[in-house]
C-alpha cells in the first residue's frame, strides 16, 4: 500500500507538469489550430530564467515572475513572427515550423545559459512529508496544488469573463467572432501569452524537483501533447485529466513494471487510445466536412 | 528522340552524381556526397508518403533504425551475408508498416503524425534499452558489406570513400527511378487523388485505405534501406539513428525541398545534410541556425525551394 501511495505521489507530481503543458498546448490549438511542438521549450524558459535570474540575486518569487512574463513574450513573439506569417499553411508545414522554432529556442538557451543541469531551492524546504508510510516533496504538493489552481483559474476565465469568452468564441468559429466584433488578432496574441505563461509556471514548479537544462523541452511537449491527445484535443478538460493520467501511467510503469520503459508507457497508451478511441478520452466525436 | 521529364530528371541525377567528383578538392566530399545520397533516399520514400499521398509521418527513423540494426545483428546472431541482411530488415520494415499502417493511417494530420512519432519513439527505446543484443545507447559494429573486396578482386581498386559514393549514388538513383515511374502508375494517380480529396478519390472507386497503407510500406522500406545502407558506410550504428530528431529531419528535408517532387527531396537532402558540415565552423550555432532555416523556408517558400524556384522561373517566361 505505502508502496503504491509511493508511486501514486510521483505519478501526481510529473501529471500536474504534463497537465500544465496539456493545457498550454490546448489553448494555442484552440486559438490557431495549429500544435505547438515549442510548448515545451516554454517549460525550460520558465525554469532556466528562474534559475539565472535567482543567481542574480532576486529572491525566487521575483525570479520565478521575471522567467513567467519573459516567456510569454517569448510566446507572444512565437505567434507574430513564425505562426501568422504561416497562416493557411498545411499541417506539414506548421508542424516543421513549430518544431523548427523549438531547436531555435534551444539553441539560443544553449547560448545564452549554458549546457549544464540547474536547479533551485524549493519553496518550503526539503523536508518531506510522511503519509501513511509514502513520502511526499513539499515542492511536489505545489506542483500538483498549481496546476489545480492554473486549471480552476482557467476555467473560470473562460466561463465567467468577457475576454475569455471572446476567446472560446475565437477558436469556435474566427470569422464569425471577428462580425461580432471581436479582436481576434489580440485573442491570439493573449493565447500564445498566455499558453507560454502556463508552460513557464510548470518549470518553475517542477525544476526544483526534476532540475532543468536546455534540452528538457522536447521530451515535455511530446508528453504534454500526448496527454492532450489522451483527453481529446482541444478540450482543456480532458487535457488536464490526460495530462495527470499519463503521470500516473508513466508511475506505475515505472514502479511495477520497468523504469526503463516507463516512457514507452506513455506512447503505448497514445497508441491505443488513437487506435481504439481517436477523439480521446472526453473528446466528441466530430464530422468532416467535405 | 524527345526525352520523358521523367527520363531527363533521371539523367541530369546521373550525370551530376558522376560529373561531381571531378571537383572534388579532397577525399572527405565522397563521404559528404554519399551522406546525401543516403539521406535523399530515405527522404525519396517520404515523398511517396507525403508528397504523393498526403500522410505525415513523425517516425520513419524506427525503419531506418531496423534497417540499419538488421546490418547490425543479422550477420552475427544468424550468420546472414550483410547485403542479405538488407533484405531482411526491408522485410521487417515493410511487415511492421504494414502492421502499424493498417490501424495508424485511419488517422488524420496530427493524429496521424503523433501515432507515427509513438511508433518511432518506441523502436529507438528498444534499441536502447535491449542492452544484451544491441549494446544499448553506445552503439554496435556493423560487418563489412565485402562488395568493395569483390570489387578490387575484379581489377577495380576504389578508396573506400568512393566505393560508397559511386553505390550509394547508384541507389540513389534506383530509388528514384521506382518513384519516378510509381508517380504515373495508376497506384501513384491513387496516392495523389486522395491527397486532393479522400472522400472523392473513394467515390471513384479507390481503395482509399489499401494505397494509403501501400505508400506507408513502399516508404517504410526506402527507411529501412537508407538506414542500412548508413550502418554499412558507418560500420556503425547507433540507436539516434531511429530517434525523433532522424524522423524530423527526414521531413524537414522533404519540405525544404518540395515534397511533391523528387528532385526537390535531393536537393532538401543535400542543403541539410551539408548546413552541418559548413556551420561546424560555427558549431556554436548550429541549432540556432538550423531552426531558423526550417522557420524561414516554411513562412516563405512554403511549397519548398524546388516548386517555388520552378514557378518563378516558368513565371517569368510567360
Amino acid at each position: 500500500m505505502s508502496e503504491f501511495l509511493q508511486f501514486l505521489f510521483s505519478g501526481l507530481t510529473v501529471g500536474a507538469v504534463y497537465a500544465l503543458v496539456a493545457l498550454g498546448f490546448t489553448i494555442i490549438y484552440n486559438a490557431s489550430g495549429v500544435v505547438n511542438f515549442a510548448q515545451g521549450e516554454f517549460v525550460m524558459l520558465g525554469g532556466m530564467i528562474t534559475v539565472f535570474a535567482h543567481a542574480a540575486g532576486l529572491p525566487i518569487p521575483l525570479a520565478a515572475l521575471a522567467a513567467i512574463a519573459a516567456t510569454a513574450a517569448v510566446g507572444v513573439a512565437l505567434n507574430k513572427l513564425a505562426i501568422e506569417p504561416a497562416r493557411g499553411a498545411p499541417v506539414v508545414s506548421l508542424i516543421i515550423i513549430t518544431i523548427g522554432a523549438s531547436i531555435f529556442i534551444r539553441g539560443a538557451a544553449q547560448l545564452i545559459f549554458d549546457k549544464q543541469i540547474h536547479s533551485f531551492p524549493a519553496f518550503s524546504g526539503d523536508e518531506p512529508i510522511h503519509v501513511l508510510g509514502a513520502t511526499i516533496l513539499t515542492q511536489s504538493l505545489w506542483a500538483i496544488g498549481g496546476a489545480f489552481a492554473v486549471f480552476v483559474g482557467l476555467w473560470l476565465f473562460f466561463t465567467r469573463t468577457i475576454l475569455g469568452r471572446a476567446v472560446l468564441a475565437t477558436s469556435n468559429n474566427r470569422l464569425a467572432a471577428q462580425l461580432v466584433g471581436i479582436n481576434t488578432d489580440f485573442v491570439m496574441t493573449l493565447s500564445f501569452a498566455l499558453s507560454a505563461a502556463i508552460g513557464a509556471f510548470a518549470g518553475v514548479l517542477i525544476t526544483p524537483i526534476t532540475m532543468t537544462s536546455y534540452d528538457v523541452g522536447l521530451g515535455l511537449a511530446l508528453k504534454g501533447f500526448a496527454g492532450a491527445m489522451l483527453g481529446g484535443m482541444g478540450n482543456p478538460k480532458g487535457a488536464f485529466a490526460g495530462g495527470l493520467l499519463l503521470g500516473l501511467f508513466e508511475a506505475m510503469t515505472a514502479g511495477y513494471l520497468s523504469s526503463q520503459y516507463k516512457e514507452a508507457a506513455a506512447f503505448v497508451v497514445i497508441l491505443a487510445v488513437l487506435f481504439f478511441m481517436p477523439q480521446g478520452l472526453f473528446g466528441s466525436k466530430s464530422t468532416d466536412r467535405v | 528522340m524527345k526525352l520523358s521529364s521523367k527520363h531527363l530528371t533521371l539523367l541530369v541525377m546521373a550525370t551530376l552524381i558522376a560529373a561531381a567528383p571531378f571537383f572534388f578538392p579532397s577525399g572527405y566530399y565522397f563521404r559528404v556526397g554519399a551522406l546525401i545520397f543516403v539521406n535523399a533516399l530515405a527522404v525519396t520514400g517520404i515523398v511517396i508518403l507525403t508528397g504523393y499521398a498526403g500522410q505525415i509521418s513523425l517516425g520513419h527513423a524506427g525503419f531506418a533504425g531496423i534497417g540499419g540494426y538488421a546490418c547490425a545483428l543479422a550477420p552475427v546472431h544468424l550468420g546472414l551475408h550483410p547485403a542479405l541482411a538488407v533484405v531482411l530488415g526491408a522485410l521487417i520494415s515493410a511487415l511492421l508498416a504494414y502492421l502499424v499502417g493498417r490501424p495508424i493511417l485511419r488517422l488524420k494530420g496530427y493524429y496521424l503524425g503523433v501515432a507515427s512519432l509513438g511508433f518511432g519513439i518506441l523502436v529507438a527505446m528498444v534499441l536502447n534499452n535491449e542492452r544484451e543484443l544491441t549494446k544499448g545507447p553506445d552503439g554496435i559494429e556493423v560487418a563489412d558489406l565485402g562488395l568493395r573486396g569483390l570489387l578490387k578482386d575484379w581489377g577495380l581498386n576504389l578508396s573506400n570513400g568512393e566505393f560508397w559514393y559511386a553505390f550509394t549514388g547508384i541507389c540513389l538513383v534506383i530509388g528514384a527511378w521506382i518513384a519516378l515511374n510509381l508517380f504515373n502508375s495508376p497506384t501513384g494517380r491513387a496516392l495523389r487523388a486522395l491527397h486532393g480529396s479522400e472522400v472523392a478519390a473513394g467515390t471513384v472507386g479507390i481503395d482509399v485505405a489499401r494505397v494509403k497503407l501501400q505508400a506507408f510500406v513502399i516508404s517504410a522500406v526506402y527507411a529501412s534501406v537508407a538506414g542500412s545502407l548508413t550502418a554499412l558506410q558507418n560500420k556503425f550504428v547507433t540507436p539516434d539513428i531511429a530517434g525523433f530528431m532522424h524522423s524530423v529531419e527526414m521531413v524537414t528535408m522533404a519540405v525544404l525541398g518540395g515534397v511533391g517532387s523528387v528532385p526537390g527531396a535531393i536537393l532538401g537532402a543535400g542543403i541539410l545534410t551539408l548546413l552541418p558540415q559548413v556551420l561546424t565552423v560555427f558549431a556554436e550555432y548550429e541549432q540556432l541556425i538550423l531552426g531558423l532555416v526550417m522557420m524561414l523556408v516554411m513562412i516563405f517558400l512554403r511549397e519548398g525551394l524546388v516548386p517555388s524556384i520552378l514557378r518563378k522561373i516558368r513565371g517569368r517566361g510567360e
